[in-house]
């Protein structure tokens, strides 16, 4: 390996100011820290330094999300030879395997566009390349429907990177997170082709289907006022939706990584269920009432408990809500951004009529908030200090 | 005595080669040397030129805006240089030691005995004022202050810090005699910070309150935070536990005597002790030939690791150095370093193996172990500060200069040494203690 590390230092010169390939400065310094640890020791304040570092930080949370990509992949293959109607005859392996080919070239594609753009703007400005993208570039492909065009990844990719982060000034100053900044893009953008039937199953120009398939999300279905799924499925992962939200069991797995690790600030996670869960309440507590149209009565009296398997909701509850940058920064502030998440991920998505999924303009508009949030916790801290200053001079 | 004060928050951080509680007597040393440096803000002014005899005790420099504020010769003998740096600073002010130069005769009296303004002025004489420091800021107290109260801490938890109640061993009156010396300077009590099964429990004309808890509990400022916490143009006064036995001394022999015990730690020395030395010691005197045998590079640090300075051996201890650390620089690259299982990695994260080892101890250097970021994680400095502070959105509040932010957020009751274990943990490698001195010095430029 010292091979490596001898041409790294060799080629240092050549990428400095000055040297013939100093335009590579930034992609050169990105490989050789993410290969070894730079050998930089401290100059000021503490001598010691924690081994943790934003690389580990970040592939922490790659690991983490491992699970609902693979599930996601057999989801894939399992939902396309449903449709078609060859489950029973299919193996393991090569329902798998389908999902993988169709999954990959998404991931890729969401790697290669940000880092490239990641790249290009540390060389501009300056600075070391970031780790951000390595959870972001896992994330995007996540929450996009399976049948999404490579070059609307693209797209949406770089838009997310541009402008969800670094017109902000890179990891750490973003406002929204940047995986729900490309997925919000598309929606807008490409209502169209990112919603309706045809994006969440990929039938991969199977000419047959069969009979009773729609291609629709078990969501859309309830907004329609019919319930299409078992809740085990849903629980599994085996309904249509997203390539890696749908299965409920692998994103827990991917929770308890991070909370033992912790990485992920389990109070948001806590809250963000339990905000979803009373909004749930709420909504069964309004089922009965006369003036609902039948469809809405069903979608609101669906169990409570129904809305946290199904759709984005544990996906966005996890992984997106958790992303330490663009949620709230003080203990308190995190349990009421949580919170307000999950209840007004389930407000949106079953009073909206036009969208039946709420998670994804919830933690963005939560995201927006964030700030805020922190803002009148802050400030109630500092009111509690100043009255003991008050307290104080009576006792005195 | 009252009830505990137990404290959760904070990191012990274990690392190998803690002093044995052995003691060795160091011969006197042939050179000493005091760091105006040390000090920081100060604006030294010279008392004496190269080549002049000077005794223990004579003043060598003092404070161009306090000039009652003196720093005198920790021993007697020829001034042999004045070294500067750049722009003529002055960074040491060295001194041959001779034994027949003596020491300079103060009054040997009962503090008790004395009035306030007569111990004030002894301190003030003998050049030992500079070892009381003043909160908010950590910087040396001001004679014309009236301070609500003065704290000491009598244990320090920081990484291999040494234990007190061995190096006070037989000193105690001479302690107490310090403490009744320091009872003088204030209307207020003099308050001792101890820890279970501490030695100071015995201590008079105290009040004593006990902590229990991971480090920073032993800081001082935590000890004030979580008692009587500190609040606008309120100001306390703070002395360390070996700095009060200069005072007692000073009072029972009628003598300046810097004579102190620093502790040698650290998985770079070979035998780990405590040694008898003298303030302002050469380094060299202190840690040669008692280093491991070693072909990488080694940091030696003034104080501990979370604070302390880095030295060279051909340096000069601190005034307030308590120990020196040798720990690997670690100025080497790590293949794929951050994707380590990490057994033999500490971290205040969860995210290594050596969690799952709580007893073990480690030898750690002085690599960053990674690159500097902007703030990214959030909830990591909270779980480290025992006090009431928000610490990221304090040194926040220092990065935008907003001195109202600085003040309603607690920059009146930390230094560095409370939010060290910060930077230690930071994921993002943020200079922490450098952001905060900086604010401290903006608000004393500020507001005096």
């Amino acid at each position: 390996m010292k091979f490596i590390k001898n041409f790294f230092e060799k080629t240092e010169p050549l990428v400095q100011k000055g040297g013939k390939y100093h335009w590579l400065q930034s992609v050169h310094d990105g490989f050789f820290t993410f290969l070894y640890t730079p050998k930089s020791t401290s100059k000021t304040g503490t001598h010691i330094h924690d081994y943790i570092d934003l690389k580990r930080t970040m592939s922490i949370v790659v690991i983490a999300l491992l699970p609902a990509v693979l599930m996601g992949m057999y989801n894939t293959g399992f939902q396309h030879f449903k449709a078609i109607g060859e489950l029973a005859s299919t193996g393991f392996f090569e329902i798998f395997l389908f999902g993988l080919i169709k999954v990959l070239p998404i991931i890729i594609v969401s790697y290669v566009v940000g880092l490239g753009i990641e790249f290009v703007f540390a060389q501009l400005r300056g600075h070391e390349i970031q780790e951000g993208f390595l959870v972001s570039g896992m994330l995007i492909p996540l929450v996009m429907p399976i049948e999404t065009p490579l070059w609307m990844i693209a797209v949406a990719t770089a838009f997310a990177v541009v402008f969800g982060k670094e017109v902000f000034g890179g990891t750490g100053m973003n406002i929204w997170n940047p995986a729900l900044v490309a997925r919000a893009f598309l929606f807008f953008a490409y209502p169209a082709q990112m919603s309706g039937i045809k994006v969440w199953v990929s039938l991969s120009n199977a000419d047959k289907v069969v009979d009773g398939f729609t291609g629709a999300t078990p969501m859309a279905d309830a907004a329609a006022g019919n319930i299409t799924y078992k809740a085990a499925d849903a629980f599994f992962g085996l309904i249509p939706g997203s390539i890696g939200e749908t299965s409920t069991l692998a994103i827990l797995i991917g929770a308890v990584f991070l909370i033992v690790t912790g990485i992920g600030n389990w109070k948001i996670m806590v809250s963000t269920i339990a905000g979803g869960a009373v909004m749930g309440l709420i909504l069964n507590a309004f089922a009965g009432s006369a003036g609902l149209s039948p469809e809405s009565a069903v979608y609101f009296g669906i169990p409570f408990w129904h809305h946290l398997i199904l759709g984005g909701f544990m996906f966005g509850a996890i992984f997106m809500t958790t992303d330490p940058v663009s949620a709230a920064q003080t203990d308190t502030g995190k349990w009421i951004y949580g919170f307000l998440i999950g209840f007004v991920a389930i407000l949106i998505r079953v009073i909206n009529p036009a969208y039946p999924e709420g998670m994804m303009l919830s933690i963005l508009l939560m995201n927006t908030f964030a700030p805020l949030i922190d803002h009148y916790v802050v400030k109630s801290h500092i009111k509690r200090r100043l009255k003991r200053v008050i307290v104080k001079e009576q006792t005195a | 005595m009252s009830e505990v004060i137990r404290l959760k928050k904070g990191l012990n951080i274990k690392l190998k080669g803690s002093a044995e509680k052995v003691l060795e007597k160091l011969p006197v040393p042939a050179t000493v040397a005091l760091k105006p440096t040390d000090f920081p803000g100060l604006t030294p002014k010279l008392s004496v030129k190269a080549d002049a005899e000077v005794k223990a005790g004579d003043a060598l420099f003092y404070d161009k805006y306090h000039p009652e504020i003196v720093f005198t010769a920790p021993y007697g003998g020829k001034v042999l240089s004045i070294n500067r740096g750049e722009r003529r600073k002055i960074l040491e002010i060295v001194i041959e030691t001779s034994k027949s130069a003596g020491s300079v005769t103060f009054k040997k009296a009962d503090p008790g005995n004395l009035s306030g303004e007569e111990v004030k002025e002894q301190i003030l004489k003998s050049g030992l004022w500079p070892f009381i420091k003043k909160r908010p800021y950590g910087v040396i107290a001001l004679p014309d202050q009236k301070p609500l109260a003065i704290y000491i801490s009598t244990f320090d938890t920081a990484p291999l810090a040494p234990d007190y109640n061995f190096v006070l061993e037989g000193q105690m009156n001479t302690f107490q005699t310090g403490v009744n010396a320091l009872a003088k300077l204030t209307e207020g009590k003099v308050f001792l910070g101890v820890n279970s099964g501490s030695a100071f429990t015995t201590v008079k004309n105290v009040e004593i309150n006990t902590f229990d808890g991971p480090h920073p509990a032993g800081n001082v400022g935590v000890q004030i935070a979580n008692t009587r916490p500190l609040n606008k143009g309120e100001v306390v006064w703070t002395v360390n536990v070996q700095d009060v036995l200069f005072i007692g001394r000073l009072f029972e022999k009628g003598e300046v005597d810097m004579t102190r015990t620093v502790a040698l730690a650290g998985s770079e020395v070979s035998a780990p002790k405590y040694y008898q030395t003298i303030v302002g010691a050469p380094v060299s005197a202190i840690v040669g030939g008692k280093l491991v045998e070693a072909d990488y590079n080694l940091r030696i640090i003034g104080g501990n690791v979370l604070t302390g300075n880095k030295l060279k051996t051909q340096n000069y201890c601190g005034l307030y150095d308590n120990m020196i650390t040798v720990i690997p620089e670690g100025d080497e690259y790590e293949f794929v370093g951050w994707a380590d299982p990490g057994f033999n990695k500490f971290s205040a994260s969860k995210t290594f193996f050596g969690k799952l080892f709580p007893k073990k101890e480690y030898t750690l250097n002085a690599n960053l172990h990674g690159g500097e970021r902007a703030f990214v994680m959030s909830g990591q400095y909270e779980k480290l500060v025992p006090m009431d502070i928000l610490p990221v959105h304090l040194l926040k509040a220092v990065l935008v200069n907003d001195i109202d932010k600085m003040e309603q957020l607690g920059i009146y009751e930390v230094i560095e040494e409370d939010l060290a274990l910060c930077e230690y943990a930071c994921t993002s490698k943020i200079e922490v203690q450098k952001i905060l001195r900086e604010g401290i010095n903006l608000m004393i430029k500020e507001l005096g």
